[in-house]
C-alpha cells in the first residue's frame, strides 16, 4: 500500500516545522501521524469468495502469519470491492474458534469422539478403502459385460472444492479405484 | 424466474440494478416476493411448479403473432428441420410423446424423435417453415393449448400481467436489442427442471437472444466452484469436459465403441477421440499406449444405472454402500428427505467427513433433531458407523482455482497455513492415493493395474516457502495436467531426429490449447475444455488479474473454452457475417483479412467464410456451413426441438409437480411420466393430488446471510446475529385460517416429517386463484440443523425424493404440506 501523506522527519528541527505552519503543511499531532489502518503494513493475498458462484474477488490481509482482515478486491470487475454479508464475513468463517484442528475418531457403537493423529487416520482410511474395494470390486456382470467398478464406496463433495481437487478425486477414485458414485453438490 | 438473485447472488444483482438505472427493464416471476421483486420493474406472483405453462404461452404468442426473429430462427435454429413421420406429440397421446414404455416408466424408444434424413444422413429441411412436419409447425401445434387463459388458470397469473412480460421481451429483442433470462435452482429443483430451462432457451432462440451481448440464458449457480465441479466433474455420469462416463448399458465395451456411441461425426465433437485419448494419457501415462488406448479405456469404471447422490443414498440405506467419503458436504441436513439420509448414514461400515466444523453428517450418531411424535432418542450403541472426522483447510489456506457461474476460472493465492492437522482436500486425496498405491504395489491382480499405472506424482520440487506443511502437493502441476502437455515433442519443433518423449509431467511442454490435442497418444490433457488456462510456464491465466478494457475483461481470469466470454458468439452476426446491428456488434467476419474478429474470442473456425457450403458427405467441422453457429451440435443449429439426448421428450410439456393441489389442466398425464418416483419406499410417501391433509404449496429458498445447510455460516456470530432463526413465510389469509400469529411458532408437516419454525406472516406470500379455487403457498429457507451456534429444524426433512429424469435432481421447490400453530414436543 502506498503512503498518501509524508510523515514528519523526526530529526527535522522544530524551527523548520514552525516556519512551515500556515504555508503548505497542515499541523498534525504525532498521534495523528502514527494512526493508520491496521491493514497498512499487511501483506495482501488475492483470493475469491468461497460462498456463491458469482466469484467476488477478495483481498486477504496477512500480518505476522495470521489473517487479520478480508475485504472485497476493488480491482475485480465482478464486485469492484463490494461484498454481500456472507462475503464480508469470510474472515469469521476462516478464523473461528469452533474450527476443527485435530482428527476426531468415532469407533463403531462408541458414544464418544477420540482425538487421533493425522498419520494414524490416513493409514486407517487407506486400509478401509482397500478392504472395501477388494470385497466389492466387480470385473464383469453376470451377463459377461465388463464393468471394472466398485459400488461399495461412494463419495460426495461440496462445491467449494477447487478445480484441481475435483480433478484428483475423479482421477484417483474413478480412474484408479473404480468407484462409480463420485458425486458433488453440483447435482443438487 | 426461478431465482431470487438480489438475495442469493447479491453482488451480481448490483449489475442488474445498474442496468436498470440505464433503462433496462427487470421482470421477476416468482412464487415469493423478495428483494429481487422489490427492485424489478414488474413482479409477477405465480404458483410454484407452473413455469412451463407461463413460458409455453410466451412461445405460442411469439409463433402466433409472428414476433420471433425470423432470420435468426430460419438460419440458426432447427425450426426448418423435418421430424420423422412416426413421431407423435403430446397432442396426439394426451401428454405423452411416442416411445414411452409404461412398464419401466421411461422413453425406451426415442428413435421417432429424430430428424427425417436423406440417404447421406443429412437432415431434410423446409426453409419456408410450412411443411407440417418441420419443427416450426410441430411447435405451433404443440403449444396451441398454452393459452393466456391457461396461464390464468394454472399459474394464477392475470393474463394482462403475463402479456406485459411477453411484450416486454419482444420489444427488447431483435436486431437492436437483446434480453437475458436468469434462473437458479427454482427451476432445476423440479421434477421437470430440464424442460423448464429448455422452454426458456427456446424463447431465447426464437427471439435471437443467444450468442449475442446482453442476451443468453444464465444459470445462477449456487457455489464458489459448482461450475468447476461440473466441468472437471466429480459426477458419476461424466468424464472431464462433458464426455460421458462409459456405461455397461450401452455398447461401450471398447474405446472404439465408446467413441462411436458418445462422439459425433459432424460438428466440433468430431474431435472427441482426441479428447478421450488425451484424458487416458493424462491418467495412465505409458499404459495408455497399449492397444491404442483401449486397455486403459476398459479400466474406466462402467455405470449400470443411476448412481447419482440421491439414488445412491437408497442403496446406502439398503446396506449396499459400505464406505462413504464426504468432502465439505452435509447430506444429513442439506439433502432432500434428510431424515432418510441420516438413516442411510447409520448403515455404513465407515465414513470420512472432511470439513471445517463438526457438521450434522458427522454428529448424527449422537444427536438428532426433534421431528414430532415419532422422534426416538439416538442410541449410539446401536449405530455401527465408524467415523473419521478430518479437519479441512479453508479457501484462504490453500491455492487453487474456482470456476464461477460465468465459466470463469479465478485463481486463489494461499494466505496462511491451515491450523493443526487441518489440510487441503488436495493433500488428502494425493496422500490417500500414495498410500493406496503402496498397499497395492505388489499385487498382480488385473483389477489393481489401473491404480498401479495411474500417473500420481505431484510432489513439490521444494517445499512451499514459509509453510510448515512440507508435503503439500504442487497445485500448479495439477493445473498443468488439466491444461494438457505434450507427451511427444510436437512435429513442427521436431527437427528430424526421433521425437523426444516426456515421461514426466513436470518436464513436458504445455499445450497451448485444445486445438492441438491428438488421438495418437502424443498429447495428454485432463480436461480439454480447460486447455489453454496454463499455456506456458509462468502464465497461469486463471491468476491473470488485469482489469482493463471495461467491457469483456479478457484479461481477468480465464473463461473456458479458449477464454471466450460469450458462447456461440458467431450468432451475434447475421448469416453473411455482418453484425445484426451496430449497437449489438460483437463478433463479425472481416472481409479484408478473411477472418472472424470482434471484441471476444470468436466461437467459430477463424477462417471459415460465412458463405462456406459443406460438400456432401463432409465430416467434422467441414460439415457445418459458414452460418451454422452452434458448433457443438451435429447440425450446427440451435435446438428448438431436441431430436436426441433427453429422457423426457423432445419438447417441454407441462406436468404438475409430483405433489400438487390440482389436476393437470393440460393433459391427463398428471406429472412427469419419466421422473423417478421411488414410490415403493416407505420413507418417501407422497401426498395424493389434491390431498386435503396437505393442501398448501411449499417452496424453499436461500437467505443472503446463510449458505445451504449452514456449515459455512451457522458457526459465525456475525451472520447468526443477522439471521438468528428458521422462519416460514405465509400470507395473512392463511395465517388467519389457521390461527397462526406473526412471530409465534408453527408446525409444517408433510408425509415425510414435521418441523417447527417461527411464523413470518407477510404479504410477500400471496394466495393464488388456481383451477377455480384459492391455493395457499408458504416458503421457508433450509439453512438450519442441530449443529452450530444457531440451530433449528431441518427443512429438508419435509422434502421428498422424486428425481428429475435427465439429471436426477430432487423436487425441493414445489411440493405440498400443511401448517398449524404450535411447537413440536
Amino acid at each position: 500500500m502506498q503512503e498518501r501523506t509524508s510523515l514528519p522527519e523526526p530529526l527535522q528541527s522544530v524551527v523548520s516545522q514552525v516556519m512551515q505552519v500556515g504555508s503548505r503543511v497542515q499541523p498534525f499531532s504525532i498521534e495523528s501521524h502514527e494512526k493508520a489502518p491496521r491493514i497498512r503494513d499487511a501483506q495482501v493475498v488475492h483470493s475469491v469468495c468461497p460462498y456463491c458462484a458469482v466469484g467476488c474477488g477478495l483481498n486477504v490481509y496477512v500480518k505476522d502469519g495470521k489473517v487479520i482482515d478480508i475485504e472485497g478486491n476493488p480491482d475485480s470487475p465482478i464486485n469492484q470491492g463490494t461484498l454481500c454479508p456472507k462475503g464480508s464475513a469470510t474472515f469469521q468463517y476462516t478464523v473461528n474458534p469452533s474450527r476443527l484442528t485435530q482428527v476426531l475418531y468415532r469407533a463403531p457403537y462408541s458414544d464418544h469422539w477420540e482425538v487421533k493423529s493425522l498419520e494414524w487416520a490416513m493409514e486407517q482410511i487407506a486400509q478401509r478403502v482397500k478392504k472395501t474395494r477388494d470385497e466389492t470390486f466387480v470385473e464383469r456382470l453376470p451377463n459377461g459385460r465388463e464393468v471394472n467398478h466398485m459400488l461399495g464406496i461412494a463419495t460426495l463433495g461440496g462445491a467449494t472444492l477447487d478445480v484441481e481437487e475435483n480433478y484428483l478425486m475423479k482421477k484417483l477414485f474413478g480412474g484408479g479405484l473404480g468407484i462409480v458414485s463420485i458425486e458433488n453438490q453440483a447435482r443438487i | 424466474m426461478g431465482s431470487n438473485m438480489a438475495e442469493a447472488h447479491p453482488v451480481a444483482f448490483a449489475n442488474v440494478v445498474k442496468a436498470k438505472e440505464r433503462g433496462a427493464k427487470i421482470i421477476h416471476v416468482d412464487p415469493h416476493y423478495s428483494r429481487t421483486s422489490a427492485l424489478a420493474n414488474l413482479y409477477v406472483s405465480t404458483r410454484a411448479g407452473s413455469d412451463i405453462v407461463f413460458l409455453g404461452a410466451i412461445i405460442r404468442h411469439l409463433l402466433e403473432t409472428n414476433s420471433y426473429f425470423h432470420d435468426y430462427v430460419v438460419h440458426y435454429t432447427n425450426a426448418a428441420t423435418l421430424i420423422r413421420e412416426d413421431f407423435r406429440d403430446t397432442e396426439d397421446l394426451d401428454g405423452l410423446f411416442s416411445g414411452y414404455d409404461p412398464e419401466s416408466g421411461t422413453y425406451t424408444d426415442q428413435s421417432s424423435w429424430d430428424y427425417e434424413r436423406d440417404t447421406n444422413g443429412k437432415p431434410l429441411t423446409d426453409p419456408t417453415l410450412q411443411h407440417p412436419r418441420c419443427v416450426f409447425q410441430i411447435m405451433r401445434r404443440h403449444f396451441a393449448r398454452y393459452t393466456p387463459e391457461m396461464v390464468e388458470d394454472v399459474c394464477g397469473v392475470p393474463r394482462e400481467q403475463w402479456l406485459r412480460v411477453a411484450q416486454t421481451l419482444i420489444e427488447n429483442s431483435g436486431r437492436e436489442r437483446t434480453s437475458a433470462i436468469c434462473y437458479a435452482v427454482g427451476w432445476t429443483q423440479q421434477s421437470k427442471g430440464v424442460q423448464i430451462i429448455r422452454a426458456a432457451a427456446m424463447i431465447q432462440l426464437l427471439l435471437g437472444n443467444i450468442g449475442r451481448p446482453g442476451g443468453g440464458i444464465m444459470a445462477l449457480r449456487g457455489h464458489a466452484s459448482i461450475q468447476g465441479s461440473t466441468d472437471v466433474p466429480t459426477l458419476y455420469d461424466l468424464l472431464a469436459g462433458y464426455m460421458p462416463q462409459p456405461s455397461a448399458l450401452s455398447a461401450q465395451q471398447t474405446l472404439a465403441e465408446y467413441i462411436d456411441t458418445a462422439g459425433q461425426k459432424t460438428g466440433w465433437w468430431a474431435n472427441f477421440p482426441a479428447y478421450i485419448r488425451s484424458l487416458l494419457q493424462a491418467w495412465y501415462g505409458e499404459a495408455a499406449n497399449e492397444e491404442d488406448g483401449n486397455t486403459c479405456y476398459r479400466w474406466l469404471p462402467k455405470t449400470i444405472g443411476d448412481h447419482s447422490h440421491l439414488a445412491t443414498s437408497y442403496t446406502m440405506l439398503d446396506g449396499k454402500v459400505r464406505g462413504y467419503l464426504l468432502f465439505g458436504q452435509n447430506p444429513a441436513a442439506g439433502s432432500t428427505n434428510a431424515r432418510m439420509q441420516r438413516k442411510a448414514l447409520e448403515q455404513l461400515d465407515w465414513m470420512v467427513v472432511r470439513d471445517l466444523y463438526e457438521v450434522e453428517s458427522a454428529a448424527f450418531w449422537y444427536k438428532q433433531p426433534g421431528f414430532g411424535p415419532d422422534t426416538e432418542p439416538v442410541d449410539s450403541s446401536k449405530i455401527k458407523t465408524e467415523i473419521f472426522l478430518m479437519p479441512a483447510a479453508a479457501s484462504t489456506e490453500k491455492e487453487g482455482s474456482f470456476t464461477n457461474t460465468q465459466r470463469l476460472l479465478q485463481w486463489r493465492d494461499k494466505a496462511v497455513d491451515p491450523s493443526g492437522d487441518a489440510r487441503s482436500d488436495l493433500w488428502f486425496v494425493y496422500h490417500l492415493g500414495k498410500r493406496l498405491r503402496e498397499l497395492y504395489a505388489g499385487s498382480a491382480e488385473p483389477k489393481d493395474r489401473p491404480l498401479q499405472a495411474l500417473m500420481w506424482d505431484y510432489d513439490r520440487e521444494e517445499p512451499e516457502p514459509g509453510s510448515r506443511i512440507l508435503d503439500e502437493p504442487d497445485t500448479l502441476l495439477v493445473l498443468k495436467e488439466i491444461n494438457g502437455y505434450y507427451v511427444r515433442q510436437p512435429a513442427q519443433t521436431n527437427t528430424g531426429a526421433e521425437a523426444q518423449r516426456f515421461s514426466m509431467l513436470r518436464a513436458a511442454p504445455h499445450v497451448p490449447g485444445f486445438a492441438v490435442l491428438k488421438s495418437d497418444g502424443s498429447t495428454a490433457c485432463g480436461s480439454w475444455i480447460y486447455s489453454g488456462v496454463y499455456p506456458e510456464p509462468g502464465n497461469n491465466r486463471a491468476a491473470s488479474r488485469i482489469s482493463s478494457d471495461g467491457y469483456t475483461f479478457q484479461k481477468w481470469g480465464f473463461s473456458w473454452p479458449a477464454n471466450r466470454r460469450i458462447l456461440y458468439n458467431r450468432a451475434s452476426a447475421d448469416p453473411q457475417g455482418r453484425p445484426w446491428s451496430e449497437r449489438k456488434k460483437y463478433v463479425w467476419w472481416d472481409e479484408e483479412q478473411q477472418k472472424w474478429t470482434g471484441v471476444d474470442v470468436p466461437d467459430f473456425p477463424l477462417s471459415k467464410p460465412p458463405d462456406y457450403a459443406p460438400p456432401p458427405g463432409a465430416v467434422g467441422m467441414d460439415a457445418h456451413s459458414g452460418s451454422d453457429p452452434f458448433m457443438m451440435k451435429p447440425d450446427g443449429k440451435g435446438w428448438l426441438f431436441v431430436p436426441k439426448g433427453l429422457n423426457d421428450g423432445p419438447l417441454p410439456a407441462h406436468y404438475e409437480a409430483a405433489e400438487s393441489p390440482v389436476r393437470n389442466a393440460l393433459y391427463h398425464q398428471q406429472s412427469n411420466p419419466a421422473a423417478k418416483y421411488y414410490r415403493d419406499r416407505p420413507d418417501n410417501r407422497l401426498a395424493a393430488v389434491g390431498d386435503p391433509n396437505y393442501p398448501v404449496v411449499i417452496t424453499t429458498y436461500r437467505l443472503t446471510e446463510h449458505h445451504v445447510s449452514g456449515p459455512m455460516t451457522r458457526w459465525m456470530p456475525w451472520l447468526n446475529a443477522l439471521q438468528p432463526t428458521l422462519f416460514a413465510e405465509l400470507s395473512p389469509e392463511l395465517a388467519s385460517e389457521q390461527n397462526i400469529k406473526h412471530g409465534e411458532w408453527l408446525i409444517v408437516s408433510t408425509p415425510r416429517g414435521e418441523i417447527e419454525a417461527r411464523a413470518m406472516v407477510t404479504r410477500r406470500m400471496r394466495p393464488l386463484f388456481v383451477s377455480g379455487r384459492v391455493v395457499h403457498q408458504i416458503g421457508l429457507p433450509f439453512h438450519w440443523g442441530f449443529q452450530g451456534k444457531s440451530t433449528g429444524s431441518i427443512t429438508n426433512d419435509l422434502a421428498h425424493m422424486v428425481l428429475e429424469p435427465n439429471v436426477s435432481i430432487e423436487e425441493a421447490k414445489a411440493f405440498t404440506c400443511n401448517v398449524r400453530s404450535g411447537r413440536l414436543p
